[in-house]
């Protein structure tokens, strides 16, 4: 739409003359006129653009000023100036992050965690809700079914203080001095000779051993029931024709659960693995936080947590902002990929 | 005609019964056992007895929390947070999605881009964290000490949700607005009186969306308010559950009751209401999913 003479002047066949285009003088009263067409739009239409001003202010205060105090992993440290007056330090924060001081060693150990937890998550975690969508699809009775899913779906009404204190109190500590004896599934697990009477005894969560096992089965615990939703849905809106066709081939059930069952709900997983892939490097620092202590360091520091401990509590602003940022960079690009892939595969985005 | 069941179905059958099941009492378990364990004798508690059922009864665990002025604080500062907060993201989210579902929005795109993105990136907790501080002493500046406040305006936006209810309001057929603008309906009255009423479930599913995530706050809420009269129960229950895991408090207990049957007595207290409201909204929520699940 730049101003070249060629635009104005157009060729015209049948008299063999040129002749000025009367569209581009349009075009370009449009284009001169750009914003104030626009102004007018929403002039006329002001309230439609009213309604969104709260919204936009809430994501503006509150998602995107956090993104600018990002600025302060690239400069110095100073609690008294604005992010926007300090000095800039350059990657000083990133090259201590990558660099051989105890601090990296501890974030590249919070990395991998958080990297493993939703590794094993992906693991077992994933599949989980698939199994019990098939069961559910077993079960015809619908009142039974509708019981059990309501008591399945409970766990993930309650919120992560309820469930980690609930997780704290049944595997707790044996207090001899109280004369108090461990947790009651501690108990349990050692009578079924899964865990040691001192490892029950000192408490599971004070155990780096047990960290990762307790957080994966708390989380299916949690969710296996509410995400089969989701399964259950693809599973019940395949026709019943497409059984009865099976069972006249002759296909027993394994059978259909391999070319009926399967293939229906393929989709629906696919879209669910990717999403869970983007979501790789984004572990519930919440659950984390109530879960962890100083035992179990080791096992259970995430990047979020520790950027609380060192950016929130020992105010190391710089460098826990330079630390989520490093996370949450790597996060992002995993979850446009997996959205990207989703599209291409399946035509269907999550977004 | 009754098709006689195989062996291998048969098996899968009685498996898949059995499993969920299993998988039901131990997701029921240790709701069960909090309430016993919540009324049950100290002896049973902290000798470990306790399996299931209660033992020894007393109330007394549950008397001392109903006689503590702080836990009935938090109650209401929950309650308080829970309903404006509800409120307050609804309304901002309906009005926000309105407009985003309507396609002459100029920038529509960009819009859109802009909640989506946060969905992708986030800045951390860190610098979330001195974003809410700046905030706090704006809010200070205005005269509002009362940290709820903050956490009520500030917290709890969710871009899914605005999403989901966008997705509601586009499948409203347009002639109907056009049949209300005809009729002299301005934008606030074609979205209150056509939108709203024509998209309930989904509100309803959001707004409990919302509701749940305010009842459940816990991380900002005692990252944020500073005076301990206006914490909310979450809070309050990891404050207590972590003031009891201290030796010093544990020997020196000389209750009728255990230590633990206070934390669980306060558990069972704050999930009562979920758990009384659960059985009614819980066809929401699995509506919720499956809206949110894909989208074309």
């Amino acid at each position: 739409m730049k101003m070249k003479a060629d635009d104005y002047l157009v060729y015209d066949a049948g008299t063999g003359t040129y002749k000025e285009d009367a569209e581009q003088l349009v075009r370009d009263d449009v284009e001169k006129h750009y914003w104030l067409n626009i102004a007018r739009t929403v002039a006329k239409d002001w309230r439609l653009y009213l309604m969104l001003v709260p919204m936009i202010l809430i994501f503006l205060f509150w998602r995107y000023f956090p993104m600018y105090e990002l600025l302060g992993c690239f400069k110095v440290e100073d609690s008294v100036l604005d992010v926007a007056d300090q000095l800039y330090a350059g990657f000083a924060y990133f090259k201590q992050l990558f660099g051989g001081s105890t601090l990296s060693t501890t974030f590249w150990a919070a990395f991998r965690n958080t990297f493993l937890l939703s590794f094993y998550g992906l693991c077992f975690g994933f599949p989980m809700p698939i199994i019990v969508a098939l069961f559910f699809n077993e079960i015809r009775s619908n009142i039974l079914r509708s019981v059990i899913q309501v008591i399945t779906y409970l766990p993930k009404f309650m919120s992560t203080v309820v469930m980690t204190s609930l997780v704290t109190m049944l595997v707790r500590q044996a207090s001899p001095l109280a004369g108090m004896e461990m947790g009651v599934i501690s108990r349990f697990l050692v009578q079924l000779g899964l865990i040691t009477q001192e490892a029950g005894n000192a408490g599971m969560l004070n155990n780096p051993g047990f960290f990762r096992a307790i957080y994966q089965i708390s989380g299916i615990w949690e969710g296996a029931g509410y995400d089969s939703i989701v399964f259950f849905a693809a599973i019940i809106a395949i026709s019943p024709t497409s059984y009865e066709a099976a069972q006249i081939d002759g296909a027993g059930k394994m059978a259909q659960m391999k070319y009926v069952v399967l293939p229906s709900i393929l989709s629906t997983i696919v879209i669910m693995l990717i999403n869970r892939i983007g979501s790789l490097l984004n572990v519930g620092y919440e659950k984390v936080l109530l879960l962890y202590n100083p035992n179990t360091y080791v096992t259970a520091d995430v990047v979020s947590t520790f950027a609380q401990r060192y950016g929130i509590t020992d105010g190391l602003v710089g460098v826990a902002s330079a630390a989520e940022m490093l996370n949450n960079v790597m996060g992002m690009i995993l979850v446009i990929a997996a959205n990207t892939i989703a599209r291409k595969a399946s035509d269907v985005s999550l977004y | 005609m009754k098709r006689k069941l195989e062996v291998s179905e048969l098996i899968f059958k009685i498996l898949s019964h059995v499993l969920l099941i299993a998988f039901a009492i131990c997701c029921l378990y240790p709701f069960l056992y909090a309430i016993s364990a919540a009324i049950s004798g100290i002896d049973a508690v902290e000798g470990g007895q306790l399996v299931l059922l209660p033992k020894d009864l007393q109330f007394e665990a549950f008397a001392n929390m109903f006689n503590n002025n702080m836990f009935w604080n938090s109650y209401t500062n929950t309650l308080f947070i829970t309903f404006y907060g509800t409120l307050w993201s609804m309304g901002t989210s309906i009005l926000g999605a309105y407009a985003l579902s309507k396609k002459r929005l100029l920038f529509r795109k960009t819009f859109n881009f802009f909640l989506v993105f946060t969905m992708w990136f986030s800045a951390g907790l860190v610098p979330q964290y001195l974003n809410y501080l700046n905030t706090q002493a704006v809010f200070r500046t205005f005269g509002i000490t009362d940290d709820k406040w903050l956490v009520v305006i500030a917290m709890g936006m969710a871009a899914m949700n605005i999403i989901l209810l966008r997705n509601a309001f586009e499948g409203v057929p347009a002639e109907i607005e056009e049949a209300a603008i005809v009729d002299g309906a301005t934008e606030f009255q074609v979205l209150s009186r056509v939108y709203i009423p024509m998209s309930k479930s989904t509100i309803a599913t959001v707004a409990l969306f919302f509701a749940l995530s305010r009842w459940n706050g816990y991380f900002w809420a005692r990252q944020m308010i500073s005076n301990l009269n206006e914490h909310p129960l979450q809070v309050f229950i990891r404050l207590k559950l972590e003031e009891f895991q201290d030796p010093d408090i544990m020997t020196g207990w000389n209750e009728a009751y255990a230590a633990d049957s206070v934390i669980f007595a306060l558990i069972v207290c704050s999930i009562i209401p979920v758990l009384i409201i659960y059985p009614f909204i819980q066809k929401y929520f699995a509506k919720g999913v499956n809206m949110g699940g894909v989208k074309e």
